[in-house]
């Protein structure tokens, strides 16, 4: 705990510095709040607002998203960016929707981030403090002390962790790893890849926590007959209220006007309903942002009703990967995308059809 | 009060939905929320808050209202209601219980909401006390009590047994049916409830928003409130989505749109939110143009307006459901410490 106080402390000094020397004239991070867990995304403007700002645990939230309106601001914002939210930063600078110019990536270490919906749902109640220590969460409750496994309480999206590294930054500045053991500040031992011309201080953070297959689940969902898919899929998709969440947070969905918001349209759908084609909303908006999608887990982060959404996406990713070669969205910003270019040995309908059609 | 051991309450179950549908917090794909109970449903009255409030069973997410069809120079109107079957929703929380109350204020003043009204009718209204609070609750700041939960009939659950108190004449036509089942609770059963309420209420005074006070919306602030600079700061993170508004037990807008099947005209009803772009559209748009204004507008009608034209009632019951699911963090607790009883006076200044 102390740790993370310190690495704060730091973090906050490292923003008063570009805010003080004109490098920045805000910064986008996350905020305190009322408990130990709400972090909300924010743009602080002032040194003096800085001491709200903090960094830790529960700071899931993809802060990428809110730089295609801060970029288009007068002036440079320093993001605080995770590695994982770096390859939506990179796919949205390919996709043309964030001014580079104006943002300075401070690539920050991550610590993996903790679902408190996930450690609710496993009957925690009144959580009040969560601490670490080691591989277990120490959770203070209004009805006592009580411990999880910290892998168990994970969000989805970290357990398949892409990994610890940047794809994008102008600096870094890795606080999982900054202090070493005898407490003094290490910033010389860098072990990851040196971007041409940029300034990087510190370690990767460590990564020896065994990950999950990305997949698991989509082969367990493409094993299934296709009348169980079928319910798998309406079981799951019933469940949507309509809120909208995982289309606004979803960095990738960046239509200025969604086709399911125009009344033209003749598919705008306000209602929910249970029909098939509200279940459509799902499937038809993994389609538009195939190809582009990073994997980045928000959809399913902010789902209200705990949608699995990723897996929508996820088997695309690997469908695209399977007859296209290998490829991640946002790992650089300039290869084109699988499905945004031609190439002559590219597979053909009926190839995907008879390479995986049945599945 | 009557009480019934957990093994017979599957009996129970059953017997109230011979006669009525019977609509219980299930389990479903691993969220709790109020389904219809039959004999393999996981019932889970552990769970203290289920995702969406009651408030579909009586103003639905979506509903059709009426049909068109034209034929030649003809139009006929087509009735197209399915709100008259009685049922029972078992297991409302207290804030959820009050929050009824707040939709009432809405949609039984005139001109009457029929289908609302008629819903309310229909339905009795079960309540479940709380035994253990989160810590995102706060319906004491709205005087509620939640070990005392009211509805047609009350009910507590302390270790196997579930006590149950008739409190309206619904609540007592529903008792008469099911009475067979339960056994009259004895003194020291009631000693049992007491000593139990008030371990509860240890709990709820140590509750971290015990504090929060809407002290600071209530003195005629209204314009300086609307005009804070706040709101900026307080908007920033909001990306738009419609959750904060569809989990609440307490908002209450509503688009009405039609839709050609192909057949016939559906004039249907959806609930509406507030911070979407396209609310309360007009031909020359929103009226909002900003997200900042979108998000104003959700908490100047729980905390300002709405009690402006209430005699004070704030249109939110705490139930804290906002806290948590709101995707970025933010929700009505940081907007009402904003501008918290000592910060009134800062609220006056800043005009």
């Amino acid at each position: 705990m102390q740790r993370v106080t310190e690495l704060n402390e730091l973090m906050r000094k490292k923003a008063q510095m570009l805010l003080e020397n004109g490098i920045v004239n805000r910064i986008i991070g996350w905020k305190k709040g009322e408990f130990i867990y709400d972090r909300t995304p924010a743009v602080f403007q002032d040194s003096d607002e800085l001491s709200k700002l903090i960094y830790d645990g529960f700071c899931g939230a993809n802060l990428s998203k809110y730089l295609i309106q801060e970029s288009k601001k007068e002036g440079k914002i320093l993001a605080l960016l995770k590695p994982c939210d770096t390859y939506s930063f990179n796919q949205l600078i390919k996709e043309h929707q964030i001014n580079r110019e104006n943002v300075y990536v401070l690539g920050i270490g991550c610590p993996d981030m903790i679902d408190i919906n996930k450690i609710r749902s496993k009957g925690f109640k009144g959580i009040l403090k969560i601490e670490e220590k080691e591989d277990e969460l120490i959770i203070d409750t209004l009805y006592g002390q009580k411990r999880i496994k910290k892998e168990k309480a994970l969000l989805e999206k970290c357990l398949s962790c892409k990994g610890k590294q940047h794809v994008a930054y102008d600096e870094l500045f890795l606080i999982d790893n900054m202090i070493s053991d005898n407490g003094s500040i290490n910033r010389s031992m860098p072990d990851c890849e040196e971007a041409s011309g940029l300034k990087k201080v510190g370690i990767a953070s460590r990564d020896s926590r065994p990950k999950k297959d990305p997949y698991e689940m989509v082969e367990k969902i493409e094993a299934m007959t296709p009348d169980e898919r079928f319910a798998f899929w309406r079981s799951e998709l019933s469940k949507c209220i309509r809120c909208n969440a995982c289309r606004n947070v979803c960095p990738a969905c960046v239509c200025v006007k969604c086709i399911f918001d125009n009344d033209r349209s003749g598919i705008a759908s306000k209602a929910n309903t249970d029909a098939f084609e509200e279940n459509m909303f799902h499937i038809i908006r993994a389609l538009h942002v195939a190809g582009r999608c990073t994997d980045c887990g928000e959809c399913s982060r902010v789902c209200p009703q705990q949608i699995p959404l990723h897996l929508l996406n996820r088997k695309i990713i690997k469908d695209i990967n399977e007859f296209y070669g290998q490829y991640q969205a946002g790992a650089d910003t300039q290869t084109p995308g699988p499905l945004t270019s031609f190439k002559h040995d590219d597979v053909e309908p009926y190839i995907i059809m008879r390479k995986g059609g049945h599945k | 009060m009557l009480k019934i051991y957990k093994n017979k309450w599957p009996e129970l179950f059953f017997k109230i939905s011979c006669s009525r549908e019977l609509y219980m917090p299930i389990e479903k794909d691993g969220q709790i929320w109020f389904g219809k109970w039959n004999e393999d449903a996981k019932v889970r009255f552990d769970e203290l808050n289920t995702v969406k409030s009651p408030k579909d069973f009586f103003f639905p997410q979506s509903e059709n209202i009426v049909a068109f069809k034209a034929k030649g120079k003809n139009i006929s109107i087509l009735e197209k209601r399915d709100e008259s079957q009685p049922f029972v929703v078992f297991g409302i929380r207290a804030c959820d219980a009050e929050s009824l109350k707040i939709l009432d204020r809405i949609f039984l003043a005139e001109p009457i909401d029929t289908f609302y009204k008629t819903r309310r009718e229909n339905a009795t209204i079960i309540t479940l006390a709380c035994s253990e609070p989160e810590e995102t609750c706060f319906c004491s700041t709205f005087e509620i009590d939640p070990v005392n939960p009211g509805g047609d009939i009350a009910t507590w659950i302390i270790d196997d047994v579930l006590y149950w108190q008739s409190l309206t004449k619904k609540g007592h036509t529903l008792t008469e049916d099911v009475k067979g089942l339960f056994e009259k609770a004895d003194q020291q059963d009631e000693e049992k409830i007491y000593s139990h309420k008030k371990g509860v209420k240890v709990i709820l005074s140590k509750l971290p928003l015990q504090d929060l006070s809407l002290e600071g919306f209530k003195n005629g602030n209204m314009l300086a409130i609307f005009n804070s600079p706040k709101w900026r700061e307080l908007s920033q993170a909001c990306i738009g989505c419609g959750t904060c508004t569809f989990i609440c037990p307490t908002c209450h807008c509503y688009d009405i749109r039609d839709y050609d099947t192909g057949h016939e005209i559906q004039r249907f009803r959806c609930w509406d939110s507030c911070m979407y772009s396209d609310f309360t559209r007009m031909s020359h748009g929103n009226p909002r143009h900003s997200q900042i204004e979108r998000f104003r507008q959700r908490f100047m009608h729980k905390l300002v307006y709405y009690p402006a034209n209430n005699e004070g009632v704030f249109a939110c019951v705490g139930c804290g459901r906002c806290i948590l699911k709101c995707p970025v963090s933010m929700n009505i607790v940081k907007v009402a410490r904003t501008w918290e009883a000592n910060k009134a006076l800062e609220v006056k200044n800043d005009e």
